[in-house]
């Protein structure tokens, strides 16, 4: 049954072609006007239904062969902004209105892209492809059925080795479309840089937030009441001679500013970078985070190493945020602070009342925000009426346990089966034994079917055949699925 | 009498002032150290009366201070101890407290500033009852605000139950607050009853005891 289905999932796949082959008519029409004959308009539109045929294939990829393919395309151009003046400008020419630079602007977007041009060869190539991977099977299954109808039984092999084959065709298909349409290496890095850039942007403006707010609390506060306190000793110290009692209340007022100050000092460290945290590590930290909530916190730590200090710092302030948040409404909290691989994972978890949500701009949004800069992100689940769980996860916040055992020891050696040997099934004992046996033979030489009673001698050339062509697509998907898994790695 | 006191501070203008401050009030310093090693090793060698200690010493700049004293105590059990740090935590009062013996004080070190009152404190710890913050009961406190019967208390009863947590003894709380010991003695007696405690006469043991309540949320 799942093979029918998976028969069907192919012709469908098949059956886009009658989408596709229209509209590359139509777009290669747009694209090579816009070249010959400067119809630059047409470019853009052009370009955009090639993405949305690409973008249907990819849904449909992912939908029956569980292939997810990332969309290349770089970001798209920021809106024109108007100067000052009230004109755009676009290089060195200006405009009254934005529609040119915005247009300007899009051209290149397409034009510069690399995946707008392996696209349109996708295109020109893909049809045919289709045809075979995805149809196949199934015009493989109507060949047989024809054959055995004239007569000839071993035409019933076709269906059975369509079906088992299938599967397979199908899956090759889609590494295949994932080669074609989804980001390269290059663009993948491009991705990696803008995303980095980005959070390098956020992490130092954060800083200099920061330092800005220290420098204002110090000058306001503590810098402010030392000043205080050096002008009453000053006075009291001129007293002390012709009025020792008002000097001995000066000098009492003094002391009561520098234990206000020390106060002052002690909340400002808090902030900064909490004493215990600096003293104890994470898991004491958020303890005594514990202690001092009034809510019933149950704590459970199981770490065995101390994560680099400015992650401590930032999974403390997350879990300070999220203690607060949870003492407005709940009543118990589980905090739990654990390893997964390399990564550090805390849930924090309330018997509130659910309903939370990250609002941009809101202490949540901050979380996400402090912990992006180490590329950890923040999951919230809080349905209505509660409970309320925010997970964090930092991926490389923990060095590794111990070096892994590759396990893809034994699927390499397979990889590696399958690409050195795969050839002499397909080609010599397979193909070119068919031609043998199909033009007459001079001699029969190392072909083993040759050597087959007449019956035996077609069935063995097919196979040849299927079991080079299954050597050849198990040695595609392995090789894929261990980079997969190489990549995730590291 | 003139008490013994082992002092570790790293700060060499802390400790010479501490030191002068505990000679003018009749201690004898026996040991000034600066490390945490250093600590361990004066404790048990001199076994003073009372040990001044800073939660944060060399070499780590962690809490080689707090866990010096630990080690002490287990060593020497009920060996006085009062704690100083520049920010008090109800992680290490619980750890301080944790062996339920007494002799134990842990104090901010701005409470230097009044010298009365710190020799004070060092005097209640040396005979082994308690010198808590008074930062350290408000967090206390505050953590919990949702416990019934702390929430049942008069304000009155409140005062009473701070002071009492951070160690005085209900001649010092009456004084405190402008009451006579029998009245203090009153709300003292109305505390255990709605905390449901055992009362006791003994004030350090009182002391513990409301403590390990508290710490018990």
């Amino acid at each position: 049954m799942k093979h029918i289905k998976v028969l069907g999932h192919g012709l469908a796949l098949f059956a886009v072609v009658l989408i596709q082959i229209p509209a590359a008519l139509i777009a290669l029409v747009g694209v090579v006007l816009s070249f010959i004959l400067g119809m630059v308009f047409l470019f853009p539109p052009s370009i955009r239904l090639i993405r949305s045929v690409a973008r249907l294939d990819r849904r449909l990829i992912l939908r029956w062969t569980g292939i997810k393919i990332e969309e290349p395309y770089h970001p798209p151009p920021p809106p024109p902004v108007r100067q000052r003046d009230g004109w755009y400008r676009d290089g060195r020419t200006l405009y009254r209105k934005p529609t040119m630079p915005a247009f300007n602007a899009r051209l290149n977007w397409f034009l510069r892209d690399p995946s707008t041009w392996r696209e349109i060869v996708w295109l020109l190539i893909d049809p045919w492809t289709r045809a075979v991977l995805a149809a196949g099977p199934t015009l493989l299954i109507g060949y047989g059925v024809y054959q055995t109808w004239q007569g000839n039984l071993w035409g019933l092999a076709l269906p059975v080795a369509a079906i088992v084959v299938a599967p397979w065709a199908l899956r090759i298909y889609g590494f295949y479309a994932m080669g074609m349409l989804g980001p390269t290496a290059s663009t993948q890095l491009i991705g990696q840089v803008r995303h980095l850039n980005q959070v390098r942007v956020e992490a130092v403006d954060a800083q200099a937030a920061e330092l800005r707010r220290i420098e204002r609390d110090l000058h306001d506060g503590a810098q402010a009441r030392m000043v205080a306190v050096g002008m009453t000793i000053g006075a009291a110290e001129q007293l002390i001679a012709s009025d020792p009692e008002a000097a001995k209340a000066l000098l009492a007022k003094a002391r009561e500013s520098s234990a206000t100050a020390l106060a002052e000092l002690r909340q400002l460290v808090r902030g900064i970078h909490p004493p215990v945290l600096a003293e104890r590590g994470l898991g004491d930290a958020i303890r005594a985070l514990a202690l001092d909530s009034p809510l019933k916190v149950e704590v459970s730590v199981d770490l065995d190493e101390r994560p680099e200090s400015p992650v401590e710092s930032a999974v403390y302030f997350a879990v300070a945020e999220l203690l607060a948040n949870a003492s407005r409404h709940a009543t118990k909290v589980s905090i739990d602070i654990s390893r997964r691989g390399r990564a550090l994972r805390v849930t924090v978890a309330d018997d509130g009342s659910g309903g939370a949500v990250i609002h941009p701009g809101g202490g949540l949004s901050g979380i996400e925000r402090r912990l992006a800069t180490f590329d950890g992100v923040l999951a919230l689940t809080s349905p209505p009426g509660g409970p309320t769980v925010a997970t964090l996860e930092l991926p490389f916040a923990l060095s590794a346990q111990e070096p892994e055992i590759r396990s893809a020891g034994w699927r390499g050696a397979l990889v590696a089966i399958c690409w050195t040997l795969c050839w002499i099934p397909l080609i010599p004992q397979g193909i070119v034994t068919g031609f043998m046996l199909a033009f007459g033979a001079p001699t029969k030489s190392w072909f083993l079917a040759l050597y087959m009673p007449e019956p035996l001698q077609w069935p063995t050339v097919f196979a040849m055949i299927t079991l080079g062509a299954t050597m050849l697509a198990g040695g595609i998907v392995l090789s894929a699925s261990v980079a997969r898994e190489e990549a995730i790695d590291c | 009498m003139i008490m013994r006191v082992v002092l570790a501070e790293d700060l060499h203008l802390l400790r010479e002032g501490l030191v002068h401050l505990l000679r003018a009030h009749d201690f004898e310093v026996v040991a000034a150290v600066e490390s945490g090693p250093d600590l361990l090793t004066a404790l048990i060698t001199h076994r003073p009366d009372v040990a001044v200690v800073d939660v944060r010493l060399p070499p780590t700049f962690t809490d080689e201070g707090l866990q010096a004293a630990l080690a002490a105590r287990r060593q020497i059990p009920g060996l006085p101890v009062l704690v100083l740090s520049q920010h008090v935590e109800q992680l290490y009062a619980r750890e301080l407290l944790a062996d339920g013996t007494g002799g134990i004080g842990y104090l901010l070190k701005d409470r230097v500033f009044n010298a009365e009152q710190f020799i004070d404190a060092i005097r209640r710890v040396a005979a082994g009852g308690t010198a808590m913050d008074p930062e350290v009961i408000a967090k206390l406190l505050a953590s919990n605000s949702r416990n019934e019967p702390v929430a049942r208390l008069t304000p009155r009863e409140r005062e009473v139950l701070e002071l009492m947590a951070e160690g005085r003894s209900n001649a010092a709380i009456g004084q405190r607050l402008f009451l006579s010991e029998s009245a203090v003695g009153k709300h003292t007696a109305n505390i255990f009853l709605k905390l449901n405690l055992a009362p006791s006469d003994d004030d350090n043991r009182r002391v513990l005891a409301v403590l390990a309540y508290l710490n018990d949320k």
